[in-house]
């Protein structure tokens, strides 16, 4: 498929703030996103031509920001509406071959929906992870470091060298990533096993490091995961605010060149025009 | 009409930031003797129909909206 007939769907919903950046990285590279509301998905108050199908496209993004005020939980309110409605599509979607992608608020939504990180099947029943409350108790925003660690499962980042370390900006108050204390071990065993783990939080010589490198506490400072097949992938950091190199707080003393996170959709936009 | 309260609160072993920096201010507002703080929330969930069903109805909510399972604990209270 031509890249120009990639259909992308950025979902928001109320409290979504993200989807203007997300929407411009995909337009930038010749696809064709679309800013969708859930409502247009579910059919509710809506009219006959605002109504769109999940399955009219090829891509879905959670972008960021606060859905529904991040009420209950992060995302959980986001999640629970799109699983009440959306189950079977979303299910169909990922098992096409689909990409999904979620950052942000749209990472702790796919975990919240159970869709990341899916450990066995496509979408859990109840969530087996949790982003929960930074270690500092605070929000936090600045520039983060992320070491590319995936052996080439992840469709969203093959155009990122391995081991390379990428300068994309994190924001958020909950972001540290939690599996079931007493399943931890055997879960992180799995994951890095099925090569589901994607970016790390890195100082920069590489190392993993703690506070402030590491903006929240996640364990074994793990930044993006992805399923098993590497078509669903979630982050915390923000890939679309360094599309351009000159977004980069250190832009006027680093080599020109595109922005960090401009790879991320180059490169899943390279899956889709191969792939779908 | 039936009313339950519920709680849900961060397991054993899971870090409580939020608590933690309260504790961390109140002593800076010279509290003395706090031993920790934990951070619960509580929602009330007005409900026609008998405690019986409600029962049910209000674990079912917990399972799929109000508690993640990995960090959190719950309890129903009917009242």
């Amino acid at each position: 498929m031509k890249i120009s007939k990639v259909k992308v769907c950025v979902l928001r919903i109320e409290g979504t703030n993200c989807e203007e950046e997300s929407y411009l990285a995909f337009k930038r590279l010749g696809a064709k996103p679309e800013k969708v509301h859930l409502k247009q998905l579910t059919g509710a108050d809506v009219t006959a031509d605002e109504k769109r199908s999940l399955s009219d496209y090829h891509m879905l993004v959670l972008p960021g920001g606060f859905s529904s005020g991040d009420y209950v939980r992060a995302g959980a309110i986001f999640a629970a509406r799109m699983k009440s409605r959306l189950s079977k599509d979303l299910v169909d979607f990922v098992r096409a071959g689909k990409p999904v992608l979620g950052i942000c608020n749209g990472f702790q939504i796919l975990v919240e929906t159970g869709l990341l990180p899916a450990m066995s099947g496509v979408m859990s029943d109840v969530p087996e992870a949790v982003l929960g409350t930074n270690d500092s108790g605070r929000f936090e925003c600045r520039p983060t470091l992320l070491r590319k660690v995936n052996r080439g499962r992840c469709v969203f980042t093959t155009k990122i060298p391995e081991d390379k370390i990428s300068l994309i900006p994190s924001a958020h108050a909950e972001g540290k990533l939690m599996f079931p204390i007493e399943r931890r071990d055997r879960i992180l065993k799995e994951l890095y096993e099925n090569d589901q783990v994607v970016f790390k939080y890195v100082d920069p010589e590489g190392r993993l490091a703690g506070y402030p490198w590491c903006p929240n506490g996640a364990v074994d400072n793990i930044a993006g995961i992805c399923n098993r097949d590497g078509t669903v992938f979630g982050l915390m950091p923000h890939p679309e605010r360094v599309f351009f190199r000159f977004t980069h707080p250190d832009w006027t003393r680093s080599p020109d060149g595109s922005g960090d996170g401009r790879a991320v959709f180059e490169s899943v936009l390279d899956y889709a025009s191969k792939k779908l | 009409m039936v009313v339950a309260e519920v709680r849900v609160e961060l397991k054993k072993g899971v870090a409580d930031p939020e608590g933690k920096n309260t504790l961390k201010a109140l002593e800076l507002l010279g509290f003395e003797g706090v031993e920790d703080v934990k951070t619960v929330k509580v929602f009330e969930i007005e409900m026609v129909g008998n405690a019986g069903d409600a029962q049910a109805k209000v674990q079912e909510m917990c399972e799929k909206l109000l508690a993640n399972p990995v960090i959190h604990n719950f309890s129903v209270k009917l009242k």
